[in-house]
Formats: structure tokens, C-alpha cells, sequence
């Protein structure tokens, strides 16, 4: 079995707390060796989706948590972005996501204008699950690998 | 996290500094700023995004909004000096065939 890092973060559900998350996905691409190109990719891609869940929460009148959970691999990222407070186990979400396919629960991203477009151009793998709520599920390789490996060698010591 | 918005008159023209990032949070900000200037009869809107180094869809729903404003009221938006992924942003959503955009050109002005 493949092994992987978790970080699991959970934010309120307001506007304030997008820019947090992107400093801190900023952070672990930047660890992992991602380009500068892509980690900004991964910030307008997660903005977008805690956008979203941010909005519907406003919309409902909750006061919501978002929860956000970082799989870090050897060759890729993988972040999740879920509308509710509730903790999640990466497998078990893994195994009940499909595509993405027109639904009202995710209406929002469209009305609200060009987000889910932006997750899926700027993403290498886009996965919707509305069961209990939103989860966004979404993946980005790392590039270079063997020139990043040095580069994090070099650095680190 | 922040973003500021200046507001300049030169001429008959109104120049909108805009610096920090663009996002849910900080939209509202800029779209309070920019929809009264570009709802003006005749206006010559210009933005300059020189100091955004982030946006994303909400800031391009913003300025949408003030796209549409500008056909209602025959004034016009022109958005200059972007950064490189700013731009991108646009070039995706193909908003760059649609508004008066003018980004800042590698080796030399467009």
C-alpha cells in the first residue's frame, strides 16, 4: 500500500480564513518541491473550492467549519475540501467520489462564475462527492521530481 | 490577505490602483470601489493591477459586474499591467476575449 502524510485542517467557514489556507498550501507544496507555477495553480484551485463552501455556508446561515485534509505523496498532492465540520478518512472518501456531474448542491461554483472551470484547468484530477455534503476531491503531480529531490537535499542540510 | 484600492482622476480618465489579493474576502472591497466609478455616464475606467498578485473567480465576478455596468452606462473598463498568473486566470476563463485587457509583455510593451 502506497504510504502518504496527512495534515487535516479545520478552518470557520468565513471569507477571512481563505487566505489562511493558502498560505498554508503555499507551505506544503513548497515543501514537497512543487514549482513556483504550480503552487500558485493549487492556491487559486483550493481557494476556489473553500470559496464555494464558504459561500453556501453564508447562504444557509451556518456557522460552519470547513475541513480540509492534505495527502502528501511521493509524486503528487492530493487536497480535499469538505463544506461540513466532520472529520473524514481519506479512503473512505476516495471510494465514494465519482466525476463531477451537474447537480444544485454544486450550483453555487457555477453561478458564482468561473471556480469549478478554474479547479479543473488548474488541477490534474477533479473529484465531486455531494453525499453528505460538499467534498471536493483534487489532485496535482509534482513535475521534475529528480531536480526537486536535489534541490530539497541541498536545502535541507 | 489585504488589499488596498486607490482612486485617482487624471484627466477625464479615473485610474484605480489596486494592490494585495483578490479573493471572497477582499472582492466586496474592490466591487464597492469599482461599480460606482465604471456606473458613471461616459467614464473611462482604467485598473491597474500592477500590485495584484493574487485573484481569483471572485475577482473576475467582480469585474464582470463592472464589464456589465460599463454597457449599461457607455463607459468603458480597461485592466493593465497584469502579472503573468493574473493573467492566466483570464486567458482560462477566456474573459481576455471579452474585456479591455493589457497585460505586462515579457521584453517590451505590447
Amino acid at each position: 500500500m502506497e504510504t502518504f502524510d496527512f495534515i487535516e485542517m479545520k478552518v470557520p467557514a468565513k471569507a477571512e480564513y481563505v487566505g489562511v489556507v493558502r498560505l498554508s498550501i503555499s507551505g506544503i507544496a513548497n515543501r514537497m518541491g512543487f514549482s513556483y507555477e504550480d503552487i500558485e495553480d493549487l492556491k487559486v484551485a483550493v481557494s476556489e473550492a473553500i470559496t464555494n463552501a464558504v459561500t453556501h455556508a453564508y447562504r444557509e446561515n451556518e456557522n460552519g467549519e470547513i475541513t480540509l485534509g492534505f495527502g502528501v505523496y511521493e509524486d503528487r498532492l492530493e487536497v480535499m475540501v469538505a463544506d461540513h465540520g466532520g472529520s473524514f478518512n481519506l479512503n473512505e472518501v476516495k471510494a465514494d467520489i465519482g466525476p463531477y456531474k451537474d447537480d444544485s448542491s454544486i450550483d453555487n461554483l457555477r453561478a458564482g462564475g468561473f471556480g469549478l472551470h478554474l479547479i479543473n484547468a488548474l488541477m490534474d484530477k477533479v473529484e465531486i462527492n455531494n453525499n453528505s455534503g460538499v467534498v471536493v476531491l483534487m489532485t496535482k503531480y509534482r513535475d521534475g521530481i529528480e531536480v526537486a529531490f536535489d534541490e530539497d537535499r541541498v536545502s535541507t542540510k | 490577505m489585504e488589499i488596498s484600492i486607490n482612486v485617482k482622476e487624471e484627466n477625464e480618465k479615473v485610474v484605480i490602483n489596486v494592490s494585495g489579493e483578490i479573493d471572497v474576502f477582499t472582492a466586496p472591497q474592490l466591487k464597492e470601489k469599482i461599480i460606482p466609478l465604471v456606473s458613471a455616464e461616459n467614464a473611462e475606467v482604467i485598473v491597474d493591477f500592477k500590485d495584484v498578485n493574487y485573484m481569483d473567480s471572485t475577482g473576475l465576478g467582480v469585474l464582470i459586474n463592472a464589464y456589465k455596468a460599463t454597457k449599461v452606462n457607455n463607459s468603458h473598463i480597461k485592466i493593465i499591467n497584469l502579472q503573468d498568473r493574473v493573467y492566466r486566470i483570464f486567458t482560462i476563463t477566456g474573459l481576455d476575449e471579452v474585456m479591455d485587457i493589457n497585460p505586462v509583455m515579457r521584453g517590451g510593451i505590447k
